[in-house]
């Protein structure tokens, strides 16, 4: 069957030009379905810590500490206010040469993050600074009436926090939040630039190697298309599921 | 009618022969003119670049200035690249071209490469003197750092085994080896042995035997009997007396394998040994 398939891949290219070697090649195919893997491996890992980062951010955020607040906002505004890609270049040349090294068996003295380390932290921080802003955004959109009710039965701050506001908080920003888990998720392409083997890196090998951009061009729109689609599916049935009868929307 | 036809004959006659008078063996153009006009690179160290003072100077520079030598006439450099280079020759603002092009079956359709070939360039590896590496089998699994869109890429991956780590740019490439990112940085062996020049790469070598080499030509235009066999002496004495390997030694490149074959096979083959 799989033979076949590739039979007509081979038969595609010779009749039309059309040449999909990440079909009937097997080392093109190989290094795609580990490329496709990993971006949804950064993706997912960059998710959580992101959210991680915008939960505690927005906790901060609200600290009765002044400096805090500023570190806080100071941190929003870099990542905020500076292209992706300069961020990823920025860490992982500039600050990635001042890490301390260890000897590899090559050795070397390598630096101790890799180029797979500062793509996780450059994409959830910068994923995270606008996730600080929307979980503030929601925050500010419970009621006051409602978080006096819950100082009154005897939470403390974070009690208050965990169980009462951010629940709340978080169903009114799913929406501001998926948007910007998608935005996350088109960004990790950025990764390539430092040579981290995600769908747009291995894609551009193998178009430098067989010729055949418009093909992986095309092949990666459809891939992305595909992520992106489960990602949003996936968001869709969490707002639903958490919907409150009489809540919000 | 029939004047006017024998007239624009006689003047298409006339033309054509001055066309001719003007197109008359560039050997003999050089000599009547005392000049020689060679397109060189002036970018690309060693081979050819500008000195502090604004001079073309390098390997092919001194190679071109071995040819006005031997013709007796003076020598004016022209910087070319490698968009424009075949033009000048064809339009005849150059009389040769040495200027690092590698010489293919497409070029010689448009200029005469003139055999033998001078020089080579393959792939190769950038490593830490210390690094492990001796043949291509041994960077198999290693972290190496490539250019995206080499076309060597491919087989450095697939055939050697080796774990390519692509960067945009030969800077940022450069950079990561630097940093330590990788074991070896795999690219043309002669742009390694450029930068191998620079005091900042004296930890490094060219560790491995080149593979996938591809010669460069001296081109002459199309159609220039006299001087294409006057160039091929040219070549076939640098390679005799060793030239283009002692030019290699004075702007501190080890001399490639390519030179010091070719001067073993000329030197055994076409120089009687003294008994």
């Amino acid at each position: 069957m799989l033979a076949q398939i590739s039979q007509w891949f081979i038969w595609l290219n010779q009749t039309t030009g059309i040449n999909l070697t990440i079909v009937y090649d097997s080392y093109d195919r190989g290094r795609m379905i580990d490329g496709f893997l990993n971006t949804i491996y950064l993706s997912l890992i960059c998710l959580v810590i992101s959210v991680i980062i915008g939960v505690i951010g927005a906790w901060l955020q609200r600290s009765s500490l002044k400096w805090t607040r500023r570190l806080v906002q100071g941190y929003i505004q870099l990542f905020r206010n500076t292209p992706p890609l300069v961020q990823l270049y920025f860490f992982y040349f500039a600050i990635g040469s001042l890490m301390p090294k260890i000897e590899n068996k090559y050795g070397i003295m390598q630096p101790i993050l890799s180029n797979w380390d500062w793509a996780i932290i450059s994409l959830s921080f910068f994923a995270g600074a606008f996730n600080v802003e929307i979980f503030r955004s929601g925050i500010e959109a419970v009621p006051k009436a409602t978080v006096e009710a819950a100082e009154s039965l005897g939470f403390n701050r974070l009690q208050v926090y965990l169980y009462v506001v951010l629940p709340l908080a978080f169903r009114v920003c799913l929406p501001a939040l998926s948007n910007n888990l998608v935005n996350l998720v088109k960004t990790t392409s950025l990764a390539y630039a430092i040579a981290v083997p995600e769908m747009l890196y291995v894609a551009n090998q193998i178009w430098s190697d067989n010729l055949n951009v418009p093909e992986m061009m095309t092949f990666l729109l459809f891939a992305y298309v595909f992520l992106v689609g489960i990602l949003v599916w996936a968001m869709n049935r969490l707002e639903r599921r958490l919907q409150l009868p009489g809540y919000g929307g | 009618m029939k004047r006017i036809l024998l007239g624009s004959a006689a003047v298409l006659t006339i033309m054509f022969s001055s066309i001719a008078i003007a197109h008359a063996d560039v050997l003999s153009q050089i000599e009547k003119r005392g000049t020689l006009v060679v397109g060189v690179k002036a970018d690309y160290r060693p081979y050819g670049y500008l000195n502090p003072s604004n001079n073309i100077v390098g390997i092919e520079p001194d190679l071109a200035r071995d040819v006005a030598k031997a013709l007796g006439v003076q020598l004016k450099l022209v910087p070319v690249v490698a968009s424009n280079r075949m033009q000048f020759l064809d339009q005849g603002r150059v009389d040769l071209l040495i200027a690092t092009m590698t010489d293919t079956a497409e070029r010689r359709n448009v200029v005469d490469l003139v055999p033998p070939d001078y020089y080579a360039s393959g792939v190769n590896i950038m490593a830490r003197k210390k690094s492990p590496f001796n043949n291509w089998e041994s960077i198999k699994g290693a972290p190496v750092c490539a250019v995206q869109g080499s076309f060597f890429n491919e087989m450095v991956a697939r055939k050697y085994g080796a774990k390519l780590v692509a960067f945009k740019g030969s800077a940022e490439a450069l950079n990561a080896l630097k940093q330590g990112r990788c074991a070896a940085f795999v690219f043309d062996d002669t742009f390694i042995a450029a930068q191998l020049q620079q005091q900042q790469w004296s930890a490094y070598d060219i560790p491995l035997k080149t593979i996938d080499s591809k010669p460069w030509g001296v081109a002459v235009k199309k159609g220039e009997t006299r001087f294409a066999r006057f160039m091929s002496g040219m070549v076939v004495h640098w390679h005799v007396d060793g030239e283009i390997i002692k030019l290699q030694k004075k702007y501190g490149l080890t001399p490639i394998a390519y030179s010091v074959r070719m001067h073993k096979f000329f030197d055994d083959n076409f120089v009687p040994s003294a008994n």
